[in-house]
This record gives structure tokens, sequence and C-alpha cells, in this order.
């Protein structure tokens, strides 16, 4: 005879497994695996966001935050130009340019008015938003139709995309490739990383930071114009969040990176492994919704594991030189003199 | 080639921190010149050469390099005329550049920086004949990143930078300060034979009261902002450390504030 404590037990068991049951059935593996090509042409387009964060995170070591703003920028501008009877290319090109701008304001403020960079990114983004609504005539946003305009990209033939996107991809690396190893690029890049030895070889520094701003941006806006596009509309809040995305993939991609390129990695091969860093970051993303989770939790799974890949360099400096080893040391040292 | 008319430099002027740094300097180096400064600490020598340089705007007084009155150009473009290395290796050169890279930075002083592509071959060449009379076998690993050298490696390449392009003034601020001394006594040595080789009009600060007199034609000593004993020619050449510290004393009526140039 079973007591009937253990049956319930039992019973609320096996509810618990058959929810699982019921869980790991509704996923379905060819569900995944169809959804892949559409990740892949989405990370391609984020890609060209994280190499503008690249341009301004590690080159000229300024953290901006305007880009949350210019990717909706890219986005709301693209599309009211092409319902406006743009063509969606030229429309890709001024997309691109009012990233510039942006860039451009943001470096402004911090170059010519003394406002610390971050602020002067968070200045930008916040204006951006009221400028992106007044851009899709305050509404929250704006769809655009592969059906009536031939999209430069579109999710409604994905394999196109991924082509269209390699492309663009391809010729942005190709072309900051080339920029920065110009000798204004040169420049750009000794501004970011020594900033008295590059006035002492006579190099204009705020010039360099407002271009490396402007830069940067201009391909966050050109990301976000390909995004709309594919998605088939513009959202005001579609860039929120884009500084952490792409620094993510900045990330993923370094890591991943120097564990297979080692000593070997150049700058090209650096750009091409954060392009990879931001497929690989949308294919997360893809995974985390078809595992159900709730898409607002990959906010929070962020933010974790930038924060950790961050913080891993300091905290191994700081283990190797820790007043815990030194205190440490010096006891050991005390107690083998007692020894000897 | 350099003349310093009557310049003054307060820093933090009105605060409890106010430091008159430097009290009406006036100083006329002729072309081809090589002067040593030397002084006790916080004596303003380094902000001598940071207001010849253009870091900051000077208070009063004026600056002409080679008859052109600088005193209202920044830095950036006052660099046209100055090499500078200084007394932090880490700080003259950029640690994730390589070597050629930095140099062709170097290269560019002055010029307008174009869209074209930052190193020729025939630059590449030139570098490494010029890193090679370093004798450090640099010019084997031109590409390596300059984060990678070594302290003293580090300034004998800021040192070719600084005169890569022959500059109308060297400005070297300690620039052998931070390094041990057989390293520093190498740079030191690399640094006579650019000067004395491309007649490059040079002022370097050193705490070494030897190394002031031993080397260049012409001796400053600085004192509370202003310069107080100013020796060249043949009594340069007479000069023992001894004769120096009786002079600042006379000079000054206080004893000589910096064991560390009386000891080396
Ligand atoms: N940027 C600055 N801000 C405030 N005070 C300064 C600054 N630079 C130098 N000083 C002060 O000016 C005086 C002269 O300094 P400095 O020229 O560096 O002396 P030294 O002869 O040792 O090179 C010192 O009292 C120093 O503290
Ligand atoms: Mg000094």
């Amino acid at each position: 005879m079973r007591s009937i404590s253990p049956l319930t037990n039992f019973c609320t068991r096996g509810a618990y497994m058959g929810a699982i049951g019921e869980y790991l059935s509704s996923l379905s593996l060819s569900g995944l695996l169809s959804r892949i090509p559409a990740g892949v042409s989405q990370g391609l387009i984020w890609a060209l966001m994280a190499l503008g964060v690249y341009i301004t995170f590690r080159i000229l070591d300024i953290a901006d935050l305007s880009v949350d703003g210019t990717f909706s920028t890219g986005g709301a501008v693209t599309v009211i130009l092409i319902i406006g009877g743009m063509p969606p290319a030229l429309a890709v090109l001024i997309a691109f340019v009012c990233g510039l701008v942006a860039g451009t304001v943001t470096g402004l403020l911090h170059t010519r008015l003394g406002i610390p960079a971050i602020l002067a990114g968070i200045l930008t983004q916040y204006a951006l938003y009221s400028i992106n609504l007044a851009i899709m005539g305050f509404k929250a946003n704006t769809a655009v139709s592969a059906d009536k305009y031939s999209l430069v990209v579109s999710g409604r033939s994905v394999n196109a995309a991924i082509i269209v996107s390699i492309c663009f991809v391809a010729v942005i690396i190709a072309l900051l490739y080339w920029f920065f190893g110009t000798e204004r690029g040169m420049s750009v890049r000794a501004t970011g990383c020594n900033q008295q030895m590059s006035k002492a070889q006579g190099i204009n520094i705020n010039l360099n930071k407002v271009i490396g701003l402007a830069l940067s941006n201009g391909l966050v806006a050109l990301s976000g114009s390909l995004f709309a596009q594919y998605s088939g509309f513009a959202d005001v809040n579609s860039g929120r969040g884009a500084i952490v995305i792409g620094l993510a993939a900045v990330i993923i991609g370094e890591v991943i990176g120097d564990a297979i390129l080692g000593k070997r990695m150049n700058f090209a091969f650096r750009m091409i492994f954060i392009a990879i860093g931001a497929i690989i970051y949308y294919l997360i993303y893809t995974l985390v919704l078809w595992l159900k989770m709730d898409s607002n939790m990959m906010k929070l799974f962020t933010s974790v594991i930038v924060a950790i890949c961050l913080a891993v360099p300091y905290l191994k400096n700081a283990r190797l030189n820790s007043f815990r080893r030194a205190g440490k040391n010096s006891q050991t040292a005390v107690g083998g003199k007692k020894d000897a | 080639m350099l003349e310093v008319i009557n310049v003054c430099k307060t820093f933090d002027p009105g605060t409890v921190n106010e430091k008159k740094a430097l009290t009406g300097v006036n100083l006329k180096i002729d072309e081809g010149e090589f002067v040593t400064v030397i002084g006790g600490n916080g004596a303003g020598k380094s902000t001598l050469l940071n207001a010849v340089a253009g870091v900051w705007p000077v208070d009063e007084g004026t600056i002409k390099i080679d008859g052109i009155d600088v005193t209202g150009i920044p830095d950036y473009k006052r660099a046209a005329y100055i090499g500078r290395v200084f007394q932090d290796p880490r700080a003259g050169t950029a640690s994730a550049l390589g070597i050629d890279e930095n140099l062709a930075l170097a290269g560019r002083r002055g010029h307008s920086r174009r869209l074209v592509w930052g190193i020729s071959a025939k630059q590449r060449a030139e570098y490494k004949e010029r890193l090679s009379d370093l004798n450090l076998g640099l010019e084997d690993r031109i590409t390596t990143k300059m984060g990678v050298l070594s302290g003293g490696q580090r300034q004998a390449v800021t040192l070719l930078m600084a005169t890569l392009q022959k500059p109308k003034l060297l400005l070297l601020d300690e620039h052998t300060a931070a390094l041990d001394p057989k390293t520093a006594a190498t740079v030191l040595e690399t640094t006579e034979k650019i000067v004395n080789r491309d007649h490059i009009t040079t002022l370097m600060i050193t705490h070494n009261m030897h190394d002031a007199i031993v080397h260049g034609n012409r001796l400053i000593m600085m004192n509370n902002g202003n310069i107080i004993l100013d020796i060249s020619g043949e009594d340069k050449k007479k000069l023992t450390v001894k004769d120096l510290l009786n002079e600042f004393e006379k000079a000054s009526g206080e004893e000589f504030a910096n064991d560390k140039a009386i000891l080396s």
C-alpha cells in the first residue's frame, strides 16, 4: 500500500515531467534550422553596426552611446525616403550621411564644448529620439512593404538578403582597412592610442575624434537602414541597446579570432571576426527565441555576457597584482625565514 | 632660432595652489646651439619646454621660432617646427601601432594627413636604414608593435621620430631619467650623435649635472621660475659640478634641492 503523500508527489512530478516533455516536443529542430539563414542575414546587417562600435570603442577608446539613436535614424530616414519615392539604394546612402552628421554632432559636443564623450553621446541619443519620431511624422513605427518597393534587402527573400549584406560587409571592411592604413586613418588610430604623442606629432586630435565618431555613426545608420528594410518597418526603438549588442559582437569576434589566429591576428582579420561575432550573436538570439524564452530576457543575458567579457582582462591583471597576493607572499616569506 | 621674451605662466591663479611657474623668462638660442637645462625640482624646466612647445597658452610674453611668432599657435601646429621626447618612455609613441607606423606618423609632422596609403616601400626602406643607426636590431622587426619594446628602445625610436624630419628645435625633457644607467648612457650617446650630425638646435633638460656639463655647448640653470645662470663656450668646458653648486648657491641664496643631480 502506498501512502498518500508519495502518490501526490509522484503526480506533481509527473505533471512537471509532462510539461517538460510537452515543451521539448514543441521545439522542432527543423524549425531552428529553418531560422538560421534569416539569423545569418540579420547578423550580417548588425555586423555593420558592430564595425561602427569597434571604431569608437576600440580604435578611438570612446564609448559612444549616440549609436542607439543613429541606428533608428538610419531606419526612419530610409523608410520615409523610400515611401516618398526615392530609390532605396539612394535612401541607404542618405541614411549613412545622416549618421555621419549625428556622429559629427556628438564629436563637436565633446571636442568643441568640452562635454565628456559618454555624456555627449547620451545627449545626441536623447535628442535623436525626438528627431527620429519627427522624421516619421510622430509615429513610433512606419512600414515599408517589399511588395510595393524594390528594397535593397528584405526578409521576404532571405537568400538574396544574405548575398547583398555580405557584399555590404565586405565592401565596408575593405574600405575601413584602406582608410585606417592611410596617413589620415593612421593618425586617427594614434589619437585613440596616445593623445600626447599625437599632438607632439602635429596631429589635430579633435578633428580626428570627430572623424572617427562620424564614421562610426555613419556605419550604424547604414546598418539601421538595412535592418529597417529587412524587417519591413522602421521603429523608433529599434536602436535600443545597439551599443551593447555592438560590443557583444566585437567581444565575441575578438575572443574567437584570438583563439583561432593568435598572433597572426591583423586588422583585416579582426574586422572579419567582428562580423562573424555579430552573426554568432544573432544566432544565439535566434536560439533563445527558438527555446521559447522571452526575448526581452536577451537584454539581461547580453549585458551579463558583455560585463563578464570586459571584466576578464581587468580581473586577470588584478589577480597578478593584488594586495591579497602580496599579503600571502609576505606571510610565506616570513614563514620560510622561521624555518631556516 | 628660439626667442623667449618675458614669458610668464602661473598655474591655478587665484587659488591656494597658485604657482608662479615662469616669472618673465628671457632666452635666446642661436641656430645649432645645444643647450642643457638643469635646476632643482619644480624650478620650472618642464614648464619652460611646455611653453615653447605650446602645450597651453602662456600668460604673458612672446615665443618666436626662427623669427615666426608662435605664441598664439597651439601645440599640434607648432609641432611642424618642434621635435619632442618626453621623460616617460610610453608618452612619445603609440603602443598599439607598429614601429614603422609610428615613424610614418612622425614623417608627416607639419604636413597634411592625406587619404593616401600611409607607408610606401621607399619609406619603409628609409626607416630601416634610420633604425639600423640605433644599433638595436629594430630594423629587422619594423612592424613590431611599439608597446612590446623596452623603455630604452622606445626612447630611441621616439628620438628618431623627433628627428626624422629635421626639426627647427628639439626639446628633450629628462628623456633618459626613466631608464637604467646603461640604457640611459646609450640613448644619450645616440642623442649626441643625431644632434651633431644634423646640427639640430636643442634644449635638453637633465637631472644629471655631469651630463649637463659634458653634453652641449651651452648650459642654463633655472630656479623659482627663471634662469639664474647661463654659461657657454670655453667657460662651459671648464665647468665642474662643484662650480655649478657654488653658482647655484650664489645666485639663489639657497642650497641646491635635488640630491639626485648631485649624487649622480
Ligand atoms: N600643469 C600644471 N598644473 C599646475 N601646476 C603645475 C603644472 N605644471 C607644473 N606645475 C608646477 O609648476 C612648478 C614647476 O614645475 P616643472 O616645470 O614641472 O618643474 P621642473 O623644473 O622640475 O621640471 C611646480 O611647482 C609644479 O608643481
Ligand atoms: Mg620636469
